[in-house]
């Protein structure tokens, strides 16, 4: 399983560290999204399939 | 085939304040419709949550919203002309650029760092009504100086220029505004903005948004200007509007307003479903997008030019929850719509999270006695605005 950021489409919105703190935050630099944790425990996958739906630009990815 | 006549798209005599225009929900049961607007304008309404996340975010829609449908019936274009500045009807990179840099100002951590603040103006302000006395007008005590004194903090702007914006805000805002009032409006707030914009410069800056964009953007003076001004009126007319009428829709259901009394805590996943609830209920046509191309949505095709509005109505389809005609404050968040979805997704909308979870945590945990001093169904709505809210809520407590 693992979670993905396409910044190029990123617009910084926050969305995935409001849904999965432990695993996304943003980058001080730009404010775009950034994946801590690639490889989330299973605990955590509830909260990445929520930051999927959530991000407005469709840029967050989980391969099951 | 005949073309069957396009109906006007129900806008007016709400039934009830904090529900749909007379007729809406009807209109549009039957899947995407085409509809009339007042300023001439057809466009198809669609109202599947699917479906508005679809035109929110297909790039063959464009967000260009010159011509748009309007809600106006006399005047020209306000809002949404295609002027220096202006991301929210640009596309692509265009969009990107403008709308990126400004991304650091309202990231979760900053907001976290500015939670204290908040909490310190809404206080304030809270004190002041207490001392004044019942009744109160929520609406002038709260709503509107609280969000007001927040985004000027957040852009740098000496606070002294509230009503200034306000006003201009209004004009921008208006369903019937004229554009010369606008422009007469934002010459006047420009003038004050480019006092900011230097002083900013001397000190180099870029704590404050004006500062970031004055230091650290590529973005020439009239785009800084034009962001500057609508940052200052959508900064606080949405958000004031719907701490009234989450505040209203409180007063109407005492079971959930026990819930947020009992855990106050939980003011976060509280305010995104009175958001969605509360959105959704009002429903009415909203956000405009173009088609560039022939797309295909909830089974009709949207032909290359054709206007679509969507419906935020879609906050209540079964498929985005479990009885989502009803408001439960015990549900988790969900993915609405409230902010819209797609790369024009409110900018702000962590910073109107912030202020309204703490606004509603706040208010009823001091004063777990307030109630409206009138009905709801008897309070002034501001109908003649874009962004509709009460215009006076009286209380006491
Ligand atoms: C409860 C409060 C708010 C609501 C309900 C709200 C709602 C929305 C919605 C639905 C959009 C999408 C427009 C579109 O797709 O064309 C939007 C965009 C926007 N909002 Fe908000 N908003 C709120 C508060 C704020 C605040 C506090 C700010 C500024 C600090 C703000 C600034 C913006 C900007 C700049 C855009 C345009 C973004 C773009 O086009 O990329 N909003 N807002
Ligand atoms: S939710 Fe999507 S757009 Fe927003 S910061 Fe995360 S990855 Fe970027």
């Amino acid at each position: 399983m693992t979670v993905r950021i396409d910044q190029a489409k990123c617009i910084g919105s926050g969305q995935c560290v409001l849904a999965a703190p432990d695993v996304f935050d943003q980058s001080d630099d730009d404010g775009l999204g950034l994946v801590l944790i690639s490889e989330p425990p299973a605990e955590l996958l509830p909260g990445v399939r929520d930051a999927v739906d959530r991000c407005p630009a469709q840029v967050v990815t989980l391969e099951e | 085939m005949t073309e069957a006549a396009v109906c006007p798209v129900p806008h007016e005599n709400r039934v009830h304040p904090l529900g749909a225009p007379a007729g809406f929900a009807e209109a549009i049961s039957d899947g995407p419709v085409k509809m009339l607007w007042p300023n001439g304008v057809e466009a198809w309404v669609i109202s599947s949550y699917a479906g508005v996340r679809k035109v929110l975010s297909d790039p063959r829609f464009s967000a260009n919203k010159d011509g748009q449908p309007e809600m106006r019936t006399e005047g020209e274009q306000v809002l949404g002309l295609p002027e220096p500045g202006n991301m929210n009807v640009m596309d692509g990179d265009a969009h990107l650029r403008l709308r990126r840099p400004l991304a650091r100002a309202f990231m979760v951590k900053r907001l976290n760092e500015m939670r204290p603040r908040i909490q310190e103006i809404v206080d304030e302000h809270l004190d002041a009504m207490e001392r004044a006395g019942a009744p109160a007008d929520l609406v002038s005590s709260v709503c509107l100086p609280v969000p007001s004194l927040v985004i000027a903090e957040l852009l740098g702007v000496p606070p002294e220029h509230q009503a200034l914006f306000q006003a201009t805000a209004r004009e921008m805002f208006g369903k019937n505004g004229s554009r010369a009032e606008y422009e007469a409006k934002a010459e006047e707030l420009d003038g004050v903005l480019l006092k900011v914009v230097q002083e900013k410069k001397a000190s180099g800056t870029t704590d404050d948004l004006i500062g970031l964009m004055v230091n650290d953007t590529d973005f020439q003076m009239d785009e800084l200007l034009f962001l500057a001004i609508g940052l200052l009126a959508a900064g606080h007319e949405t958000t004031s509007n719907f701490f009234g009428l989450f505040t209203l829709t409180l007063f109407e259901k005492p079971d959930q307003l026990a819930i947020l009394k009992r855990d106050p805590g939980r003011a976060d996943v509280i305010v995104e479903e009175l958001m969605r609830y509360t959105v959704g209920r009002l429903g009415g046509a909203g956000l405009a997008r173009r088609a560039v191309e022939d797309v295909e949505v909830d089974g009709v095709t949207i032909k290359a030019g054709e206007w679509v509005a969507v419906t935020f109505q879609a906050n209540l389809d079964e498929s985005l929850c479990p009885h989502a005609g009803e408001l439960d404050l015990e549900r988790r968040a969900v993915s609405h719509l409230g902010f819209g979805y797609g790369p024009h997704q409110c900018l702000g909308a962590n910073l109107a999270r912030a202020e309204l979870q703490i606004l509603l945590r706040t208010l009823f945990t001091r004063f777990p006695d307030v109630r409206p001093a009138v009905p709801v169904a008897e309070m002034d709505f501001r109908e003649d605005m874009i962004t509709y809210g009460a215009a006076t809520i009286p209380v006491v407590w």
